[in-house]
C-alpha cells in the first residue's frame, strides 16, 4: 500500500471513528446519525473518488478508490456510499457532472436491462438494487439505438418498491415505464462490465468488513474472562481467531488483486472476469466463515441488538449476493477454464 | 488496531516472466529427451545438475559463492514452474530454499566457499535434522548431544523423519549444547553443518504408508563434527529459525503439492462441463488463484528485506489445507463425468496417488495447529 493510500485510509477513518461508528448508531437508536455522515463524505469528496477531476471528482485510480471502501466496510456503512462512488465514476465517464447526493446504480442482477428510445426515455426493470428507496438519483445502464447509453434519472421519477436485505439496508426494485432522463450519453462500459466494477467493489468491503470483525473479535478475546482467563488464552479460542485471520487476509489478498487489475488491465478482457470473479468468489467465502467465527468468538452478547457485530456480519452478508454470489461467478469461471484444457490451465493462471 | 495484515497486490516483474519461458522451454526438451515424466521419482542428480548449469540453483545468491544475486520474485517463478511440471528437484531444492542461506549467514568462508558452488552447480543435497522420536512440532524438546572435544564436536542421538537423509550429502542439524534455562526453555540448542559420510551416522529407512522411502531415522554413535562446523550462536539456535521459517512457509510448494488432480479433473469433465462440474472448478481456480497472489505477495515482502512470519504462517496453512482437500474435493466433482474410460482411469490413478500423501501436507514443515498458533502470537493473543 503506498503512503497515499495510507492518508486516503486515514481520512476515511477519522470520518466513520467521528460520525459513523456502528456502537454509536445502534446507542442512537434513530436515523440522525446519517445526514452527518454523509455531509462529511461529500465534503471530503469521497463520493466522488473515482471520477475524474473535471467532473468534481478526485480523480483517484480504483487502489485508492478501494481504500476508501475497506475502511467504510470495517465500519459495516449503512450509506450507498460504494453506490454513489460507482454512480460519479460512470457519469463522468460518459462526460456528465454528477449532481450531490445519493446515487443508486442498477441494474446490478445478470438478465435484468434497460432500454432507451429516441427521446431519452428509459424502460424496463431491475430487482434488488442497493439503497435505490433512499437515493436522490438513480444512474441506470439502458440498451439504446446508439449501443449501450448511461441515464440519469430522478428518483422521484421512478416507481421504486422497498426490497428487503439481511441488514434492512434497501435492495429494491425499480420499474421504469418511459421514465425521461434528466441527463443520457453513450457508455463506454455494458452492463457486464458494470457487474465487475460492482463486483470488485462488493469484494472490498466485504474485506474491510472482516477486518473490522477480526479486530473486535481478538479485542474482546482479551477482555472477556471465563474460567479464570482472557478466553483468547485458550488454544481453542486462538485457532479460530487465526482462521478469521486468515480468512480475512485471502479476501483483502483477493480484492486488492482485483483493484490493481482494474487499474492495469482492460476491463471488457478475460483477465480482469478472473481476477474479479476471484474476489468475489473468494471474498463471499470468507465471508460464511468469519461472520460465524466471529460470532462464536462473542458468545451470546454478539448476539444481541445492542452489540456493533451485527451491523457488520449483516451488511456482509448482503455484499456477498450483491453484484453476483459465489456460485454465479464460478460457474462461468468455471466454464472458462474447463475450455482451456489441462493443458491451457497454468499457463493462464501465470499470464496475469 | 494493533496489528494490519497486509497483502499487497505484487506483480511479477517483466525479467521473471522472461524467465519463466526459458524455464519452460527447459522443461519440455527435458520432459521430450525423457530424463523425467512429470509422475516418477523426485531424485534426479542428472536433471539437478543441468538446473545448476542453468544458473537456477542458488539464483538469489552473491555472485561470490557461484549465485547468480537475481531476485526472489525470480526464484519464484523457477519454483513453481518446476512444481507444476513435477520435475525432479528432490536432489537440490532443500538446499537451495533452505540449506544455502543458513550457511550464507553462518557458516565461516571456508565452508562457504567449499560447498555452495557445488549446492549452485546441483551436485550437494542437503537434508534437515530437526525432529527426534520426542521432538516434532515442539522442536525445543530435541535431545540428541553436541559434546565439545579438543578433536571437535561429538554428537548423539537419534533424529526421526528427516527426508532424504539417505540420498543427501549433508544435514543441517538442530542439536543440543546445553540444558535449557528456567526462563528460557528455548536456550541451549546448536545448528551444525554435517557431513553425511562422516564415521557414526546411519539412515534406516521409515516407510510411507505406500511403501515410499523419503523418511529416515538417523542414528549419531559418537560422530565427530568439525569444530569450524557451527552455524551461528552456541546455544542460540532458537533466534536463527524465525527468519528461516518464512522462506519454508510461504512458497508456492505449500499449494501446488496436489495440483495434478485439479488438471486431471479438467480433463475428465472435459470442455463442456455439467454446471455442478464448472462451479465446482471455479471455486477452485478461485481459491488457487487467491493462494497464488498472496504467496507471491510475501515473495515481494521477502524481496524488500521484510520478515513476515504472520503473512508466511498464513499462507502455509491455508494453502496445505486447500492442497490436502483437493483430493476429496476433486473425486466428488468428478463424479458426474461421464469420459472415456481411459481419461477416467488416468484421473482415478492420480487421484489415489495424492490422496495417498494429502495427510502429510498439513503436518510437514510446520504442523496445521502450530501455525495457528503463531498467527495468533500474530494477532496478539500470546
Amino acid at each position: 500500500m503506498s503512503e497515499f493510500d495510507d492518508m486516503i485510509a486515514d481520512t476515511t477513518r477519522r470520518i466513520f471513528q467521528d460520525l459513523g461508528r456502528p456502537q454509536e448508531i445502534i446507542l442512537a437508536g434513530d436515523e440522525s446519525w446519517r445526514a452527518p455522515l454523509w455531509a462529511a463524505l461529500e465534503e471530503a469528496g469521497l463520493t466522488r473518488a473515482w471520477a475524474g477531476e473535471d467532473y468534481g471528482g478526485a480523480g483517484l485510480n480504483a487502489a485508492a478508490t478501494f481504500t476508501i471502501l475497506r475502511v467504510a466496510g470495517e465500519y459495516g456503512v449503512a450509506l450507498p456510499l460504494a453506490e454513489t462512488i460507482l454512480a460519479t465514476r460512470l457519469l463522468a465517464e460518459a462526460g456528465i457532472l454528477a449532481p450531490d447526493g445519493a446515487i443508486a446504480v442498477a441494474p446490478m442482477r445478470a438478465g435484468d436491462s434497460f432500454a432507451i428510445d429516441a427521446g431519452g426515455r428509459v424502460s424496463g426493470r431491475a430487482d434488488a438494487v442497493p439503497f435505490a428507496a433512499m437515493a436522490d438519483h438513480i444512474v441506470c445502464l439502458a440498451e439504446g439505438e446508439a449501443g449501450q447509453t448511461v441515464a440519469l434519472l430522478a428518483a422521484a421519477d421512478c416507481a421504486i418498491q422497498a426490497g428487503a436485505s439481511h441488514s434492512g439496508d434497501g435492495r429494491d426494485g425499480i420499474d421504469l415505464d418511459g421514465v425521461a432522463a434528466l441527463e443520457q450519453a453513450p457508455s463506454a462500459l455494458d452492463t457486464e462490465t458494470l457487474r465487475r466494477l460492482g463486483a470488485a467493489m462488493r469484494a472490498m468491503q466485504m474485506a474491510g468488513a472482516m477486518q473490522g470483525l477480526l479486530d473486535m473479535a481478538v479485542d474482546y478475546a482479551q477482555e472477556r474472562v471465563a474460567f479464570g482467563r482472557p478466553i483468547g488464552k485458550f488454544q481453542a479460542v486462538q485457532h479460530l481467531l487465526a482462521r478469521l485471520a486468515e480468512e480475512t487476509a485471502a479476501a483483502l489478498a483477493a480484492a486488492g488483486s482485483a483493484a490493481y487489475a482494474l487499474d492495469n488491465l482492460p476491463l471488457d478482457g478475460e483477465a480482469v472476469f478472473i481476477e474479479v470473479a476471484t474476489a468475489k468468489i473468494r471474498a463471499g467465502e470468507a465471508a460464511g466463515e468469519v461472520a460465524l467465527i466471529a460470532h462464536q468468538t462473542h458468545g451470546a452478547i454478539g448476539f444481541t441488538l445492542e452489540h456493533p457485530l451485527h451491523r457488520l456480519v449483516q451488511r456482509m452478508w448482503d455484499w456477498r449476493d450483491d453484484f453476483g454470489g459465489e456460485a454465479e461467478w464460478s460457474l462461468p469461471l468455471g466454464r472458462l477454464f474447463a475450455g482451456k484444457g489441462s493443458r491451457g490451465f497454468w499457463p493462464t493462471v501465470t499470464a496475469i | 488496531m494493533s496489528y494490519a495484515i497486509q497483502f499487497d497486490p505484487v506483480r511479477l516483474p517483466e525479467e521473471a516472466e522472461t524467465l519463466r519461458g526459458e524455464v519452460r522451454a527447459f522443461l519440455d526438451e527435458e520432459r521430450a529427451a525423457g530424463t523425467f515424466d512429470g509422475e516418477g521419482g523426485r531424485f534426479n542428480g542428472a536433471f539437478s545438475r543441468k538446473v545448476g548449469a542453468k544458473g537456477w540453483i542458488g539464483m538469489t545468491w552473491p555472485k561470490a559463492y557461484g549465485g547468480q544475486e537475481r531476485s526472489f520474485l525470480e526464484r519464484y517463478v523457477v519454483t513453481e514452474e518446476m512444481l507444476v511440471a513435477k520435475a525432479p528437484t528432490g536432489a537440490h531444492f532443500t538446499a537451495d530454499r533452505q540449506s544455502g542461506p543458513v550457511l550464507l549467514k553462518y557458516a565461516t568462508d571456508e565452508i562457504k566457499a567449499d560447498v555452495l558452488p557445488r549446492i549452485v552447480r546441483g551436485e550437494c543435497t542437503f537434508c534437515i535434522g530437526m525432529s527426534e522420536p520426542d521432538s516434532g512440532s515442539d522442536l525445543f524438546a530435541a535431545k540428541t548431544k553436541a559434546t565439545k572435544t579438543n578433536e571437535g564436536w561429538r554428537i548423539n542421538g537419534t533424529k526421526l523423519w528427516t527426508s532424504n537423509a539417505h540420498e543427501s550429502d549433508y544435514m543441517i542439524g538442530l542439536f543440543r549444547t546445553s540444558a535449557p534455562t528456567s526462563d528460557n526453555r528455548r536456550h541451549g540448542l546448536t545448528q551444525f553443518l554435517v557431513d553425511m559420510k562422516t564415521p557414526g551416522i546411519t539412515c534406516r529407512p521409515v516407510l510411507h504408508p505406500n511403501g515410499n522411502y523419503e523418511f529416515n531415522e538417523v542414528t549419531f554413535e559418537d560422530a565427530m563434527l568439525p569444530l569450524e562446523n557451527i552455524l551461528g550462536e552456541v546455544d542460540g539456535a532458537w533466534k536463527q529459525a524465525i527468519s528461516e521459517l518464512a522462506y519454508e512457509r510461504s512458497g508456492p510448494e505449500r499449494f501446488l503439492e496436489t495440483l495434478p488432480v485439479l488438471l486431471e479433473l479438467i480433463d475428465a469433465i472435459g470442455a463442456e462441463p455439467d454446471d455442478r462440474s464448472a462451479e465446482g472448478l471455479g471455486r477452485l481456480v478461485a481459491q488457487l488463484f487467491t493462494m497464488r497472489r498472496m504467496s507471491i505477495s510475501v515473495a515481494g515482502m521477502l524481496t524488500a528485506g521484510k520478515e513476515p512470519t504472520l503473512e508466511s504462517s498464513i499462507v502455509k496453512d491455508l494453502g496445505t489445507v486447500w492442497e490436502q482437500r483437493l483430493p476429496d474435493v476433486c473425486r466428488d466433482l468428478a463424479v458426474l463425468a461421464s469420459r472415456d474410460p481411459a481419461t477416467r482411469e488416468r484421473f482415478l490413478a492420480v487421484l489415489r496417488r495424492y490422496t495417498l500423501i494429502a495427510p502429510k501436507l498439513t503436518i510437514q514443515g510446520g504442523s496445521t495447529e502450530i501455525l495457528r498458533g503463531i498467527i495468533a502470537r500474530g494477532l496478539g493473543l500470546r
